[in-house]
């Protein structure tokens, strides 16, 4: 019986998509089964940059209206067996699904799957609704701006009323060092302080990911990023693995002691 | 029946004159009796008026029967009615002073977006972020950090305080007075509350110490509710 995480943050353009493909990437490369939902009914991203645009047939929508089965709308990833998408629609709007017929895919994939990832849509009207029905965990996503950090509390408040939903967790992504060494970025600290949810992880602005991103090729897929360790230990931490705190320990503590070799040079 | 007992004991004191009034015959007798003993008490028209305290004992009054009584006396010379004092209270308004005199605790964190809204002091254990909003028409006692908007005293209890382990507040309501944080950035304060001061007519921010000396009532909250 797999596990369905709901991955959103309230906010628009903070890293949802990015997320949702880099974690599903992460968890195939140990070799889990996973299962991206893209839930952004209308405005589909996931399939571009996973990098499967062309590959889509079916969609969630033509699931939930029956003209096909589940597993015929499913697309495998072209770089992993044990990796596959269900694609938004893109033709029609939020309104043609329902959190029942979410529940009843999600219910269906756990069966199968390790991990579903349900990519969210921005807001928190009818399509953060569906994409929360049928998740069992959520992942929070904020960047380190002040608008962001106060969706996401927004969202956190809401998460917590569902009753089949875990506490959040949270991600911190696009952290830019210099902007918070300079004081004009929130520092993680800070935002967890305010949110008061557990951390799940950080990740550090990168272009790698954004040039990645474009190729449609999930930037946790190559090694040697900043970025793709990021996303790496944050899967090695929803696996459960003992380590995961003490590789966030490790990662803040790089990344003061970047902010202090930086320090005492300038 | 008439005159088997006395309805109405009357009392002289140096505050003026009060009347115990038997809380076991019914209204109209009570009326009846009330009329023949204050019509015999003649009062010279030089002499000053006289504030009549009114003791029901046990007896409950509806708003007009106490409309009614208070008529009565006012048409009686030289006599002004002070205070209709009974010990009884009906249910509802005993649940409405208990729940005005409790401290509620609520162990959360109001988040943006979300308004907790209380009935008497309430005692957060948790913080306000920003966007989230806590009121009471009590106190608020914030055991946490206060982020968001605190409003105290709702509708109109001037004397109500905000008090914070940290404060940075984007507003502070007190009863009908807001203030807001400055629109410049800066750092919040510990262990502070935010009370009314009626010289400089506007809400300030100080230290706790300060409410022993400006707020005494905050320790007993029966002693409040009876002052009104």
């Amino acid at each position: 019986m797999g596990e369905a995480i709901v991955i959103t943050s309230g906010k628009g353009g903070v890293g949802k998509t990015t997320t949702t493909a880099n974690i599903g990437t992460a968890l195939a490369l140990m070799e889990k089964k996973v299962c991206l939902i893209d839930t952004d009914i209308g405005l589909r991203n996931l399939d571009v940059v996973m990098g499967l645009e062309n590959r889509i047939i079916y969609d969630i929508v033509d699931v939930i209206q029956k003209r096909c089965k589940l597993k015929q709308a499913l697309i495998k990833d072209k770089r992993f067996d044990c990796l596959y998408l269900l694609p938004a629609a893109q033709t029609s709007d939020k309104s043609d699904l329902t959190p029942e017929g979410m529940e009843a895919i999600v219910a269906e994939l756990k069966q199968e799957y390790d991990y579903i990832l349900i990519d969210c849509p921005a807001g928190i009207e009818q399509g953060y609704k569906n994409a929360v029905a049928g998740a069992d965990k959520a992942i929070v996503v904020t960047t380190p701006e002040k608008s962001s950090v106060r969706d996401a509390d927004r969202i956190i408040g809401l998460l917590e009323k569902e009753e089949n939903v875990e506490p959040p967790h949270l991600i911190v992504n696009r952290i830019r060092n210099h902007m918070v060494k300079n004081g004009d970025m929130l520092d993680v600290d800070e935002i967890v302080q305010i949110l008061s949810v557990e951390l799940l992880g950080i990740v550090a602005d990168d272009d790698e990911v954004i040039k990645a991103s474009n190729h449609g090729e999930p930037v946790a897929f190559h090694p040697n990023t900043k970025a793709s360790l990021a996303y790496r230990n944050i899967a090695r931490r929803i696996l459960g693995e003992t380590v995961p705190l003490l590789s966030l320990e490790e990662e803040k503590g790089m990344f003061a002691k970047m902010k202090k070799f930086l320090g005492m040079r300038s | 029946m008439a005159g088997s007992k006395q309805l109405i004991t009357i009392k002289g004191t140096r505050d003026g004159l009060t009347l115990y009034i038997d809380d076991s015959c019914s209204f109209n007798e009570m009326l009846t009796e009330l009329e023949v003993t204050l019509s015999t008490n003649h009062v010279a028209e030089d002499e000053p008026m006289i504030t009549v305290t009114i003791q029901l004992g046990n007896r409950y009054l509806h708003e007009n029967q106490e409309e009614q009584l208070r008529e009565l006396i006012r048409s009686k010379n030289k006599l002004v009615v002070q205070s209709i004092e009974s010990n009884v209270i009906p249910k509802k308004q005993a649940l409405e002073w208990l729940e005005d005199s409790e401290v509620k605790v609520i162990n959360k964190v109001v988040r943006s977006g979300q308004v907790i809204e209380v009935q008497g002091d309430v005692l957060l254990i948790g913080d306000v972020n920003p966007g989230g909003k806590i009121m009471a028409s009590g106190n608020i006692f914030v055991m946490g950090n206060l982020r968001g908007v605190a409003h105290a005293g709702v509708p109109n209890n001037r004397e109500a305080v905000i008090a914070a382990a940290y404060m940075k507040p984007t507003q502070l309501r007190i009863a009908d007075y807001i203030s807001r944080s400055p629109d410049y950035e800066t750092e919040g304060v510990y262990m502070e509350c935010g009370i009314i001061d009626h010289e400089k007519e506007k809400i300030i921010i100080d230290r706790l110490q300060i409410l022993a000396r400006k707020r005494p009532d905050i320790n007993g909250f029966e002693r409040r509710m009876i002052h009104g």
